[in-house]
């Protein structure tokens, strides 16, 4: 665990308590009691008017998503690039495949926009052993865009896909990912859009008995990034380890709502997310729900957020909430701490002969890298630490 | 031939209190390829004088010089110190989440020489030192003291003692919390640093024990702040059998 002081700066909204989180709702006005009755539908129609106060979008950047939350969207293919790999393959299916809306339904406007809108989705299925694909993404432009993406890992299959956006882009989308029974699936969101980008992405997995899904979310460039991963682990035994990474420079606007929903017994849920925050603007949001149902017994959940604030004017939010229905439970904890460098780190490289300002690099480096080191994948691993050297270059 | 020299050294820190004054005039000359032990009870500013000579900025200096060479080392910033030559060894050292050892080691080596080490010979070099201190080969793929055992912290240090090649050392309580096995171990590395590099060494210890296997040429015995008696290696056995009580007794 990072030594980060625990002093909490800028937070704008503290942690509700334990088994009392409220969250607003769809139609209607009565409060939803618990996260898992958040109004949800592929009907944007049924959501009501986006005014900016809604649970879901209280801390986003409202005015800037009015494109991609009400207006009309493009849902046509889109160029995507991939190398074959055997073991796992790509191909269109139409909206009306009916494996689509297995993983979920949205719970925000954006989302439904998206599902209403999209043509044809993209199909990424996993059927082979410890194959590695890069799905990439860099030839969207500014039209507002619709995109929806079905990642499916077969029963017994391993594998890790990393869905790579780059360059311009309006886009909301939906991504459901399926992990069969006993599968190993690692699915990484990676963000590197160009700066005046604006990505709506809600994700939505499901997994398997005795299969465990490692979901990573990095995001570095971009205007304005919302990724939103929820997990229902409804089977026996399944296990999700959803790791985040992000670092937000000037202007940009990195946000994350995390949903766990624990519904069967002997689940496991293991949730870390780390951020740095540099310049003026810089604005992260990262809001953490896990749900422990009444029949989850045995469930073993953490979940945690760090950010490392490196310069004034910025704003972190950090709101780790665990709703637990039942009492019988091997374990839930959170944690979150925003503050910026730890003296003692820095004394120790120094003391070494390291300079301040390599020193600091470093533990910035070190603090996101941890995260980036749990993928498990050294060639990939590789690539996103060099991609977070360069946004730390940018920084210095 | 160098020569770290402290000259009255007074010390304070700030407590919720106010300042609080550890050091009360502290005087010591070390030489290159001269061991000195500092012993004293707990709370005897034992600790203090090794994070005020590494630079801690916890630590106001009230008073007094610390010199290198006749160079103002109270000037230097904490890196600047350690690249002319002083090392830390740390009773605790921190945990450096995301940093992996061999990258900690190589960025430290290049910072001290000004030039990145050639990576071969240099890998070769961190492979042997780490097996003379039996030190398994996946260490250096570990984020810097995470997870690591108590021995394997203060090996860490001492890995660093040998590979960095400083000219002047502070041993922290390098003993604290270490079995015999891993003393005999730490020990054998610091008297290796000493004999090939002419390590000046200042050793601060509680117990007599690592003095059996560091042999020092001068005794400091610390009590509130200032050294009450110095002496040569009888000192130590004197403290061995009698303890710390008739300095106490007399403050």
């Amino acid at each position: 665990m990072s030594a980060v002081p625990t002093t909490t700066t800028d937070q704008a909204v503290a942690p509700n308590q334990h088994g009392l989180a409220q969250h607003s709702h769809g139609p209607g006005t009565a409060p939803v009691q618990t996260r898992s009755e958040r109004f949800a539908s592929t009907d944007p129609s049924a959501f009501p008017e986006v005014t900016g106060r809604e649970a879901e979008w209280k801390l986003s950047p409202v005015e800037r998503l009015r494109p991609l939350i009400d207006g009309e969207l493009d849902g046509s293919p889109y160029a995507v690039m991939y190398p074959e790999v055997e073991g796992i393959s790509v191909e269109w299916i139409g909206r009306d495949d009916a494996r689509i809306g297995s993983a979920g339904t949205p719970e925000d406007k954006a989302a439904a926009n998206a599902w209403a809108s999209f043509e044809h989705a993209l199909h990424i299925s996993v059927t082979g052993e410890g194959d590695v694909l890069t799905v990439t993404r860099n030839a969207l432009d500014e039209t507002p865009r619709a995109a929806h993406v079905l990642i499916e890992a077969a029963a017994q299959s391993s594998g890790l896909v990393v869905l790579d956006s780059q360059g311009a882009a309006q886009l909301s989308e939906n991504v459901e990912i399926i992990v069969g029974d006993d599968a190993q699936l690692t699915v990484v969101s990676l963000q590197e859009w160009n700066d005046e980008a604006i990505h709506l992405s809600s994700q939505f997995a499901t997994v398997g008995r005795n299969a465990k899904l490692k979901h990573i979310v990095v995001s570095l460039g971009g205007g304005v990034v919302r990724v939103n991963p929820s997990t229902a682990l409804a089977d026996e035994g399944a296990d999700v380890e959803a790791l985040g990474v992000y670092f937000a420079d000037a202007g940009q606007h990195l946000e994350q709502q995390v949903f766990v929903h624990h519904i069967a017994p002997h689940t496991v849920s293991r949730v870390t997310y780390k951020g740095a925050l540099n310049g003026a603007g810089a604005r992260t949001v990262w809001i953490g729900d896990v749900l422990i149902g009444r029949d989850a017994t045995g469930t073993d959940s953490y979940e945690q957020n760090r950010n490392l604030v490196l310069s004034e004017g910025t704003r972190a939010d950090s709101i780790p909430n665990l709703e637990i229905e039942t009492g019988d439970i091997a374990g839930a904890g959170h944690a979150s701490a925003t503050g910026r460098f730890d003296d003692e780190h820095l004394f120790y490289l120094q003391s070494r002969g390291i300079t301040e300002k390599e020193a600091r690099r470093l533990v910035v480096l070190g603090f996101l890298v941890e995260v980036v080191q749990r993928i498990g994948e050294p060639a990939l691993e590789a690539r996103l630490i060099e991609a977070l050297e360069n946004e730390l270059e940018g920084a210095a | 031939m160098s020569t770290l020299e402290i000259r009255d050294l007074q010390v304070s820190i700030d407590t919720d209190t106010g300042k609080k004054p550890i050091l009360k005039g502290v005087d010591l000359t070390i030489n290159s390829g001269e061991i000195h032990a500092v012993m004293g009870p707990n709370g005897s500013g034992k600790s203090t004088l090794a994070y005020t000579i590494a630079g801690h900025p916890r630590y106001n200096v009230d008073g007094g010089t610390i010199t290198f060479d006749g160079e103002d080392v109270l000037a230097m910033s904490v890196d600047e110190r350690a690249r002319v030559g002083l090392f830390l060894a740390m009773q605790y050292p921190v945990e450096i989440p995301g940093v992996t050892v061999s990258n900690f080691l190589r960025t430290a080596k290049t910072a001290l020489d000004g030039e990145a080490p050639a990576i071969r010979g240099w890998t070769t070099t961190v492979r042997e030192s780490m097996k003379n201190l039996r030190m398994d080969g996946d260490f250096a793929a570990r984020n810097v003291n995470e997870g690591f055992s108590g021995g394997e912290k203060k090996r860490h240090e001492i890995l660093q003692l040998e590979l960095l090649k400083p000219k002047f050392a502070v041993l922290d309580e390098t003993d604290s919390g270490l079995d015999v096995d891993a003393l005999k171990i730490v020990s054998e590395g610091v008297n290796r640093a000493h004999e090939t590099t002419g390590l000046g060494i200042l050793l601060i210890t509680h117990y007599t024990r690592i003095l059996r296997y560091i042999k020092p040429d001068f005794v400091h015995v610390f009590v509130d702040g200032k050294v009450a008696e110095e002496g040569g290696p009888e000192l130590a056995e004197r403290l061995e059998d009698e303890g710390y009580d008739r300095y106490l007794v007399e403050a």
